[in-house]
C-alpha cells in the first residue's frame, strides 16, 4: 500500500486534489481511498487528506501515521506543521515551490503549482487552483499515469485549462 | 345564495363538549371541502372529539400527527399528492397551542416554501384539550389554569405573522357565521398555495359560559370588535359583512367580558388596555380600506 | 439519462447514499442540512435540479418537520426518504417514534456524529443507539459500496408487507460519509417492486389514523410493531440473499472474518468493524486466533453464537450509567463476557494498531475507556 498525506490550507483545494488523485489511481486500476481529515477549519487554515493506493480493497480508515510520501501545496505551513512526522526514511516529498529546495534524507520535488496555474489564469475567488497541476506533478512522479489524471481532471471539471495545467507540471517536473 | 351541501363529514357520536363550536365549524369545513380530502389533526380537542379506536365519528380520513408537526405532515401530503397528480385536498385543523406556539415553526416553514394546503386554526384562546392552560393566544386578563389571576400578556397576533409570509389567502371567521366560514373555506380552496384561516371558537367550559351560549358570544366577540372578519386574498383586505356593521356601531366591550366566567378578575386598566387594542386595529383596518396599499 | 446501466466509479459514502436514492426514485424527499450529512442533500437535491431524479424535494425548516413531512408523504402510498445527523436525528425524536407506529416505511441516512456539548461533528454512535427503542430498523454500514448496496436493499426491506417499519441506514460521519472509495453501482430494475402501502389513505375508503386509543387497543399495536420487528429477520435475509444473486455482493445480519477457528472475536460497528479486520491480519500473524465479528444489524440485533471464544467488544457509544451500548446488548443476548473498549467516541483516532492491543491485553468481564486508562 502507498500512503500519500497532502497538506494544504482551507480553501486551498487540498481535499479536492485527495479525491482527484483516488480517483486518477483507480482509473489506472488500482484501489484507492481519499480521506480528508477535517477540522473546524475555515480558510486559510492547515487541512491535511489522506490518499492510499493498493492493488487490493483497503480497509483502514484510520489516519495515515508513516506516509510513503507527503505533498505540500502551500510551503509556508511548514512554519505551522511538522510536514515530515511519521514520514518514512527516503520517503518522497512534492513540494509547490518556484525555487528548488532539498530535505535531507528525503526525496524531494519541487515544481511551481501556482505559478502554472496563474499562467493558465486558473485562479478561482483570488486563489490560484494547484490542485489539477497537482495531479501532472503526480503523473511525472510515478503514482498515477498522465492519462489517468487527464481523465479524473475531465470527469470533475469541465474546463480545458485544467488539463493543460496538468501536462504544464508534467513537464516542468525534473526528477 | 350559498347552497350549504346535505352531506354529513361528521357523524352524531363525536366526543365533544356540549355547545363545542370548533366541532360545529369543523361540520362547515367539511362541508365546504368535500369528500376528496385529508384532514391533518395534531394535538387538540379534535383529536378527542373524533372518538375513540377503534371508532371514528368522521367519514373523511383524518390523519392525527404529533403537536408541532401538523404543517408538516401536510406539506409532505401535499407534495406526495402533487406528485401523483392528485387533487385532494390537505386541510389542516389545528387548536391555536399547535398554531401560534408549538407548531409555529412547522407553520411558517410550510408557508414559507408555498405548500398547497389550507390550514384553519380554531382558536379557542387556550390549551383546551389539556384542561385550558395559557396560550400564546390567550387574551390580556383572561383566568386560564396557569394564570389563576388573570392573564397578564396580550394576545399573539398571529395573523400579523402569518400575513408576514404573503399567502394567496388569508381571513379570519366566527363559529358563529357558518355560512361566513363556509364561504371562505370555499374560497380559500378554490386558490392554490398555502391558505390561512384563523377561527375564533368560543369554549364554554374554558370561557366560564353555558353551552347554549355559543352563538350569542361568539356574535358579541364580533359585534364588540374584539374579533375581526376579514379576508386577504393575494394582498387585498376586505372586511366582512358583521364587522363591517360592527365598524359603524359597536356593542361595548363589557356586554362580551361580562358573560364569560374568565374575566372575572379583569382589571379596569385591563379592559381599558383591550379596548385601546380593539380601537387601534379597528382604526387599522378602516384606514387600509380607505387607502389600500399600492 | 445515468441509472441504466452499471457503473465503475469512486466516490464518498455521502455521494454513494444519494446515488443508491436517484436509482430508487422516492416520489419524496424531505431534509434538513447536517454536518456530516449536508452533501447527500446537497447532491440530492442537485440531482432533482437537473432532472436526473423525479423526487418531489421538500426544504424543511427542520428535522423535526423532515420527519412528519415523510410521515404525510408516506402514508399517502409515496415512497420517501430523509437523511440526517446527530442532532438533527435527536430533533427528530418524537417524530420516529411515530414513524414506526404509524407504519410507514420511510427509509432515512443517518451519518453518524457524536452530541453536544461540546460541539463535535466526528464519529460516534451515540445519535443511533440513542434511538434504538423507537421501533426504527437499524444497519450499521462499512464501506462506500455497502453503503449504497444497503441502502437499495433498504427500501426494499423496510417496505415488505411482513414489515412495515422505518429503516435507518447508519454511516459513520466524515470516516465513511467523506472518504471516498470504489463504487459499483446497479441498475435496481424490478429489485425493487412498487410501494403498496395496504393502510395507504384512501378517500373514497374514509379512516381515522392514530386517533384516542385506550389501554384495552393500545398494545396490540405495540406487539405488532415487535411482531413485525421478528419478521424483518427472515425478510432481511431474504433481501440480502437476492440481492447477492443478481448483482453478486453478499450480505448478512453480521459480518464475519477469519471467525471459523478463532479463538477471540473482535467485535465492533461501522468503519472500525473493518479496521478491524486489518487488526487480525496482525494478531494472527503473531500467532493469535483472532477473528472480527462486524455487526451490520443493530435492529433487530442478531442472534449471536459467541460460545467458547473470548471476546473483545469496541463501543463507540455508551450507556451512562450502564454500559458501552453494544457490549450490553451482547451481554444481554449472549453468554460472552466480553471485554468492553470504549473507544472512537467524538472521532477519537483509533486505528488498527490499537485495537489488536485491545486483544493482546483484554480482560474478560471489565471495562476500558480507551485514552482515559487502563483499568477501570
Amino acid at each position: 500500500m502507498y500512503e500519500i498525506r497532502i497538506h494544504s490550507r482551507g480553501g486551498q483545494g487540498g481535499v479536492t486534489a485527495a479525491r482527484l488523485l483516488a480517483d486518477a489511481a483507480f482509473r489506472g486500476g488500482k484501489y484507492a481511498t481519499a480521506s480528508p481529515f477535517y477540522g473546524a477549519e475555515r480558510r486559510g487554515a492547515p487541512v491535511v487528506s489522506f490518499v492510499r493506493i493498493d492493488d487490493r480493497p483497503i480497509k483502514v480508515y484510520s489516519q495515515i501515521q508513516h506516509p510513503d510520501m507527503v505533498v505540500v501545496l502551500d510551503p509556508s505551513i511548514m512554519e505551522a506543521v511538522d510536514i515530515f512526522q511519521g514520514l518514512k526514511s527516503e520517503g518522497e516529498i512534492l513540494l509547490n515551490s518556484s525555487h528548488p529546495i532539498t530535505f535531507e534524507g528525503y526525496r524531494t520535488h519541487c515544481v511551481d503549482l501556482t505559478g502554472i496555474a496563474i499562467a493558465r489564469t486558473l485562479v478561482v475567488a483570488g486563489s490560484p487552483v494547484v490542485n489539477t497541476p497537482l495531479l501532472g506533478a503526480l503523473a511525472k512522479v510515478g503514482i498515477i499515469s498522465l492519462d489517468a489524471a487527464r481523465a479524473a481532471i475531465r470527469g470533475m471539471f469541465s474546463d480545458n485549462r485544467n488539463v493543460q495545467a496538468a501536462e504544464d507540471a508534467y513537464g516542468e517536473l525534473v526528477l | 345564495m350559498t347552497e350549504i351541501p346535505k352531506e354529513e363529514y361528521i357523524l352524531k357520536c363525536t366526543s365533544a363538549c356540549a355547545g363545542c363550536s370548533s366541532t360545529l365549524s369543523l361540520r362547515y369545513v367539511l362541508k365546504a371541502a368535500g369528500p376528496d380530502m385529508v384532514l391533518v389533526v395534531p394535538a387538540c380537542c379534535t383529536s378527542v372529539i373524533q372518538g375513540t379506536y377503534p371508532r371514528t365519528a368522521m367519514n373523511i380520513p383524518v390523519y392525527n400527527i404529533a403537536f408541532a408537526a401538523a404543517a408538516a405532515c401536510a406539506s409532505g401530503m401535499s407534495a406526495a399528492y402533487r406528485k401523483k397528480g392528485v387533487k385532494t385536498r390537505v386541510i389542516v385543523y389545528a387548536g391555536d397551542g399547535g398554531t401560534v406556539d408549538i407548531g409555529l415553526q412547522a407553520l411558517s416553514g410550510a408557508f414559507e416554501r408555498g405548500t398547497d394546503f389550507l390550514y384553519i386554526c380554531y382558536d379557542n384562546e387556550a390549551y383546551g384539550n389539556t384542561g385550558m392552560q395559557r396560550s400564546g393566544s390567550t387574551p390580556l386578563g383572561a383566568i386560564t389554569t396557569t394564570t389563576p389571576g388573570g392573564k397578564v400578556h396580550p394576545k399573539k397576533d398571529i395573523d400579523r405573522i402569518i400575513e408576514a409570509h404573503n399567502p394567496p389567502y388569508i381571513a379570519t371567521a366566527c363559529s358563529a357565521y357558518p355560512l361566513d366560514l363556509f364561504q371562505k373555506v370555499t374560497k380559500a380552496l378554490s386558490l392554490e398555495g398555502p391558505k390561512f384561516i384563523h377561527l375564533l371558537a368560543p369554549c364554554p367550559p374554558g370561557w366560564r359560559f353555558p353551552a347554549e351560549k355559543t352563538v350569542e358570544v361568539g356574535k358579541l366577540a364580533v359585534k364588540t370588535g374584539s374579533w375581526i372578519l376579514w379576508e386577504r386574498e393575494h394582498g387585498t383586505l376586505q372586511v366582512s359583512g358583521p364587522s363591517r356593521a360592527a365598524m359603524k356601531k359597536r356593542v361595548p366591550l363589557d356586554e362580551y367580558l361580562k358573560m364569560q366566567g374568565r374575566f372575572r378578575n379583569i382589571t379596569e386598566q385591563q379592559k381599558q388596555e383591550l379596548q385601546r387594542n380593539i380601537d387601534r386595529a379597528l382604526a387599522r383596518i378602516a384606514c387600509e380600506v380607505k387607502q389600500p396599499c399600492s | 439519462m445515468r441509472g441504466e446501466t452499471a457503473m465503475q466509479l469512486i466516490a464518498t459514502g455521502n455521494k454513494a447514499i444519494a446515488e443508491a436514492v436517484r436509482q430508487v426514485n422516492p416520489e419524496v424527499v424531505a431534509a434538513y442540512p447536517i454536518t456530516p450529512q449536508t452533501e447527500i442533500v446537497e447532491q440530492i437535491a442537485a440531482y432533482v435540479s437537473d432532472g436526473t431524479l423525479a423526487s418531489q424535494y421538500i426544504p424543511v425548516e427542520s428535522e423535526h418537520s423532515a420527519m412528519a413531512a415523510c410521515i404525510g408523504a408516506s402514508v399517502t402510498g409515496a415512497r420517501t426518504f430523509t437523511a440526517t445527523s446527530s442532532h438533527g436525528l435527536l430533533y427528530m425524536h418524537e417524530m420516529l417514534h411515530w414513524a414506526a407506529g404509524a407504519r410507514v416505511p420511510v427509509v432515512m441516512a443517518n451519518v453518524n456524529r457524536a452530541l453536544g456539548p461540546g460541539w463535535n461533528v466526528w464519529a460516534e454512535h451515540s445519535d443511533a443507539f440513542s434511538q434504538r427503542d423507537t421501533g426504527w430498523l437499524q444497519v450499521f454500514v462499512s464501506t462506500v459500496q455497502e453503503a449504497y448496496d444497503t441502502t437499495i436493499m433498504a427500501f426494499r426491506i423496510a417496505e415488505h408487507e411482513d414489515v412495515l417499519l422505518p429503516l435507518m441506514v447508519n454511516l459513520d460521519g466524515f470516516t465513511l460519509s467523506h472518504t471516498m472509495q470504489p463504487l459499483e453501482t446497479v441498475v435496481v430494475g424490478d429489485f425493487i417492486p412498487p410501494l403498496h402501502l395496504p393502510h395507504a389513505i384512501d378517500v373514497a375508503h374514509p379512516r381515522g389514523y392514530g386517533p384516542l386509543t385506550g389501554p384495552d387497543e393500545f398494545f396490540r399495536f405495540r406487539w405488532d410493531i415487535e411482531r413485525s420487528m421478528r419478521d424483518a429477520r427472515k425478510v432481511i435475509l431474504d433481501v440480502e440473499a437476492d440481492f447477492g444473486k443478481r448483482f453478486g455482493r453478499q450480505y448478512g445480519p453480521i459480518e464475519e472474518y477469519r471467525c471459523e477457528d478463532a479463538d477471540i472475536l473482535l467485535i465492533a460497528m461501522g468503519t472500525f468493524g473493518k479496521e478491524a479486520e486489518v487488526a487480525v491480519d496482525d494478531l494472527r500473524r503473531e500467532g493469535i486466533k483472532a477473528g472480527s465479528l462486524r455487526v451490520r444489524w443493530f435492529r433487530p440485533f442478531p442472534v449471536l453464537d459467541l460460545s467458547g471464544r473470548d471476546v473483545v467488544v469496541i463501543d463507540r457509544g455508551y450507556s451512562f450509567g450502564f454500559g458501552g451500548v453494544l457490549t450490553r446488548s451482547i451481554q444481554a443476548t449472549t453468554k460472552a463476557e466480553p471485554f468492553s473498549v470504549i473507544a472512537g467516541l467524538g472521532g477519537q483516532e483509533v486505528t488498527y494498531r490499537d485495537m489488536a492491543g485491545f486483544v493482546r491485553n483484554r480482560r474478560p468481564g471489565e471495562e476500558e475507556w480507551f485514552g482515559v486508562n487502563t483499568i477501570v
